[in-house]
């Protein structure tokens, strides 16, 4: 992976502690948040935890945070049980959904606060704080109220705020959620960006694949309080281990296929991408369109055909097949 | 003008009226001269009586501690019962509301009874001084308005969020709770205080039945058996001055975050 050193966390000895989740379960009441979730987060990765909202991975966000106590199985930072240890003392940074920020304090006291709570020297706090607000963009911004900000400016400083206290791992709950499309994306690349320059474990918790996909090393897919599969995003993108993840990651389609051709009724049945699907070749398996979507550079398109309907996305071009028309569905090399 | 907005205006002049004749023509009345004219001679009887100067100033002490056992007591309270026993929210306020419903003549002979059956020394010395015996009293009767007070505030600030993150950067919850949440209600904690003062000024039913005669009201009300007017004065001194108080709080609160920065 890489590993930028930026001149400040060039000589921290904290870099890249691992994270370990043995047989964690949590209950509440007769149900189960976490089911005996088994993950272990390398040193130094960014791991994502996606699943859709009530999965658990908010619960093991918590639990890793110290919020919340497991029903049984323990949590290891860098090799220690710190199951019972209180948040406090956890050495977690963790920034939230939204509205974390202390709202009667500045950008700068909001981002001095936790080396406070450590008693470091005012001068070193002001000279930290002033650089991780400059390393997130908002160096002028210091003296600003949170309600002076932007939604994404406020989750920079929530961000700065989270490194400022050199945590041995960072904790992300859907931090992008409530901030608009374009600034979602940019803060997606600076987060990873950051979380690359300290080399620190950070775990990701996101019900947006494509977030999921764009920023981890690694993707754990969780549905149910269990682990569905853990690897690294093409993995988990291209050879789903279960229907559940086919589903969850993306659109999948379950096309009947003899050799290089969709044929209805064949004995072998493959998992396609709607990106690995082709329409208007001569030897397709004919089908009418039902939808048509303009995504931009690609248009998706619902094919009803005689496998059922297949979702067949396609470059973006003049000429393509209009609603109700008919049309072919093939597979690309 | 729609019939909504008509009914709306008359039933304001009713309450307007209603509520201001009465404060207009006891001020009319405090600034009679005996024998003809106006004079502010009533308002001064604060500074040149003395037994009305201590009453004051017992009732000033007295208001403060309660407020700050009352602060002491719903802050943490409330706090701890949004964070962890939502579930009996109802619960406290309902029991919170009990010093309302139940009259202040009735607990006044409740505690009459304990202070006169009750011979233990440590309730012989609380019972010594108004001060010492009427705040506990007091803290109970402001409950009801603290206690709605602080929990309005705290339900306008993402409490548990803002306690999280303080704990995840290091602080320990009574940490988090001084620096992070009794700053962000600060105008709660202020207004909950003032209607204490407001409280302690105007309580009688209690001191009277429990016979102390130095507190700011039982004074006032004395002193109007022989000068009518001092006793009106003093009542509308106190009750614009909590309503000043009062309207600093909310002007202050409406300010809080907004000065700006170097």
């Amino acid at each position: 992976m890489t590993r930028v050193a930026t001149p400040d966390t060039a000589d921290e000895t904290a870099r890249g502690t691992t994270v370990e989740f043995r047989g964690v379960q949590r209950a509440y009441g007769s149900t189960l948040a976490l089911d005996g979730l088994d993950l272990t987060l390398r040193a130094g990765e960014l791991l994502a935890l996606l699943g859709p909202s009530g999965c658990g991975k908010t619960t093991a966000l918590r639990l890793l945070a110290g919020f919340d106590k497991p029903t049984a199985g323990e949590i290891l930072i860098g090799g220690k049980d710190v199951t019972g240890v209180p948040a406090a003392k956890r050495d977690a940074g963790m920034v939230f959904q939204a509205y974390s920020l202390f709202p009667t304090m500045t950008a700068a006291e909001n981002v001095a606060f936790g080396m406070r709570m450590r008693k470091v020297a005012a001068a070193e706090r002001k000279r930290r704080a002033d650089e991780l607000l400059e390393l997130v963009g908002l160096g002028s911004r210091g003296g600003s109220y949170p309600h002076e900000l932007s939604g994404g400016q406020q989750q920079r400083v929530a961000l700065a705020r989270a490194l400022a206290i050199r945590p041995s791992v960072l904790l992300l709950d859907e931090p992008l959620s409530a901030l608009d499309a374009r600034v979602r994306v940019q803060l997606r690349d600076e987060i990873r960006r950051l979380q690359l320059a300290e080399g620190i474990t950070t775990l990701f918790v996101t019900h947006d694949q494509s977030e999921a996909l764009a920023v981890a090393d690694r993707v754990a897919v969780l549905n149910a309080g269990h682990m569905e599969q853990i690897g690294p995003p093409q993995e988990v993108y291209t050879r789903p281990a279960t229907p559940f993840v086919a589903e969850f990651v993306g659109v999948m389609n379950e096309v009947p296929v003899d050799g290089h051709r969709i044929v209805v009724g064949a004995a072998e049945n493959r998992q396609v991408r709607p990106e690995g699907l082709g329409v208007g070749s001569s030897d397709g398996l004919p089908g009418t369109v039902l939808t048509s979507t303009f995504l931009g550079p690609v248009t998706r398109l619902v094919v009803s055909t005689a496998a059922g309907e297949l979702t067949v996305d396609v470059v973006s071009r003049a000429g393509l097949p209009g609603i109700g028309e008919a049309t072919t569905v093939s597979l690309i090399a | 003008m729609t019939r909504g907005r008509r009914w709306r205006v008359v039933v304001f002049v009713i309450a307007a009226i209603y509520f201001l004749v009465p404060l207009v023509a006891a001020g009319e009345f405090s600034l009679r001269k005996p024998g003809g004219g106006y004079w502010v001679g009533n308002y001064l009887a604060i500074a040149t009586d003395p037994v009305l100067l201590n009453a004051l100033l017992v009732s000033l002490e007295i208001a403060v501690l309660t407020a700050v056992l009352v602060l002491l007591l719903v802050i943490p309270t409330a706090v701890w019962v949004r964070l962890r026993l939502p579930s009996v929210a109802g619960l406290l306020e309902s029991a919170t509301i009990l010093p309302i419903v139940v009259p202040p003549v009735v607990m006044a002979a409740g505690i009459a009874f304990v202070q006169a059956n009750l011979d233990a020394p440590v309730f012989r010395s609380l019972f010594s001084s108004s001060i010492t015996a009427l705040t506990p009293f007091y803290v109970v009767l402001a409950l009801p308005f603290a206690y709605r007070a602080i929990d309005n505030g705290l339900a306008a600030i993402p409490l548990r969020t803002l306690v999280e993150a303080a704990r995840n950067l290091g602080a320990g919850l009574p940490s988090a709770l001084a620096r992070v949440v009794l700053p962000a209600i600060r105008s709660a904690v202020l207004g909950s205080a003032f209607l204490t003062l407001a409280l302690v000024l105007g309580e009688i039913v209690i001191a009277r039945i429990l016979l102390y005669t130095d507190t700011f009201p039982i004074a006032v009300v004395d002193v109007g058996r022989s000068a009518a007017g001092v006793s009106v004065a003093l009542t509308l001194a106190s009750l614009l001055l909590t309503w000043v108080l009062l309207l600093a709080v909310s002007f202050a609160g409406g300010r809080r975050t907004r000065s700006t920065p170097p």
